[in-house]
């Protein structure tokens, strides 16, 4: 997957809107990307529920939280309104996989790995994880680490 | 409670290992047995399941609160209601009941346990609402996310070297089989 000191590749991903979302998105903040395999199982549920508990704590620390899978958009958006959560979700459903591949976290089953990558202002990547499998979750404490780490 | 970095703020969410049992923690079981470092929910049906065979005299139970809002709304009121009862010298028997019916978790049933375990309910309910509860409960949710606790039942135990570490829940089973 990418590492820190790399600069995040060209990608678009789409918003619940519809609207693009791009690298010139992530300029000016901290970003985390939450790479998770598919919206509404039981791992994934659980990870954003936990996020979502210590969300002010991220925005505190200037950083801003995306999950993006392959799911359409409104997939997302249905999944994180069963679940309360206020993540915003973008979507890399099509084509299919592309910035996952462009950020080296596509599973050869062809989904998200499990990763979190943190992005700096200058779009630059400062941080980045995979879990040892799709089922491990990433504790939020990692993120803390990460972002304490840049 | 202690384990604690030294140099961290209290709002510090990095890694950090799980504290050890403090003084002022909530322990049951046999004095000599292990003891398990147990982060629950009491709206989550697997700690439901898992509590009663925890205190079947296997391990000595450390337990802490790890309440998640957006997978179990009632789960943060049910534990400021246990907190309450335990300044009450009650927590274990609020805690039993909490789980006996973890179905119902809204204030009325809070009400009705504290009544039947026949708390001052003025106090009571002033105090799960005050700010000392609630800043026990989120001192063991923060050290929970610290130590990498994601869901509940989380559990550690000692190891050889006396740190914690965390516990499969297979592991668990085993342990808790052995008093079976």
């Amino acid at each position: 997957m990418i590492g820190a000191g790399t600069p995040v590749p060209d990608f678009v991903l789409r918003r619940a809107d519809q609207s693009e979302f791009t690298p010139g998105d992530l300029e000016a903040r901290t970003s985390v990307l939450v790479f998770y395999p598919f919206a509404f199982s039981p791992v994934c549920t659980d990870q954003f529920n936990l996020y979502q508990e210590v969300l002010d704590e991220f925005a505190q620390r200037g950083a801003t939280l995306y999950g993006v899978s392959c799911d359409a958009t409104y997939s997302q958006t249905a999944f994180v309104a069963q679940l309360g959560v206020t993540i915003e979700q973008l979507s890399d459903f099509e084509p299919k996989g592309a910035t996952c591949r462009a950020f080296g976290v596509l599973h050869e089953g062809g989904f998200p790995e499990r990763a979190l990558v943190i992005v700096g202002p200058d779009r630059i990547v400062r941080w980045s994880y995979q879990a040892p499998s799709p089922g491990d979750l990433p504790g939020a404490n990692l993120i803390f680490d990460g972002l304490a780490a840049g | 409670m202690s384990g604690s970095d030294s140099d961290a703020r209290p709002d510090d969410l990095r890694s950090a290992p799980v504290p050890p049992p403090g003084s002022d923690e909530h322990l049951r079981g046999p004095a000599e047995a292990p003891i398990v470092i147990v982060y629950a929910d009491f709206e989550c049906p697997a700690c439901a399941a898992l509590h009663g065979r925890l205190y079947a005299g296997a391990v000595r139970v450390c337990f802490r609160h790890f309440p998640v809002r957006s997978s179990h709304p009632r789960a943060w009121p049910a534990a400021a209601a246990a907190e309450a009862a335990g300044l009450q010298g009650r927590f274990w028997e609020m805690h039993d009941a909490l789980f006996a019916d973890p179905g119902r978790l809204e204030d009325p049933h809070l009400w009705a346990r504290a009544r039947s375990l026949r708390l001052d309910l003025a106090r009571f309910d002033a105090d799960r609402r005050s700010d000392a509860v609630s800043d026990r409960v989120r001192a063991d949710f923060r050290a929970g996310v610290r130590a990498g606790v994601v869901t509940a039942p989380t559990a550690f135990a000692a190891g050889p070297d006396g740190a914690f570490a965390p516990l499969a829940i297979a592991e668990l089973r085993r342990l808790l089989s052995l008093s079976r």
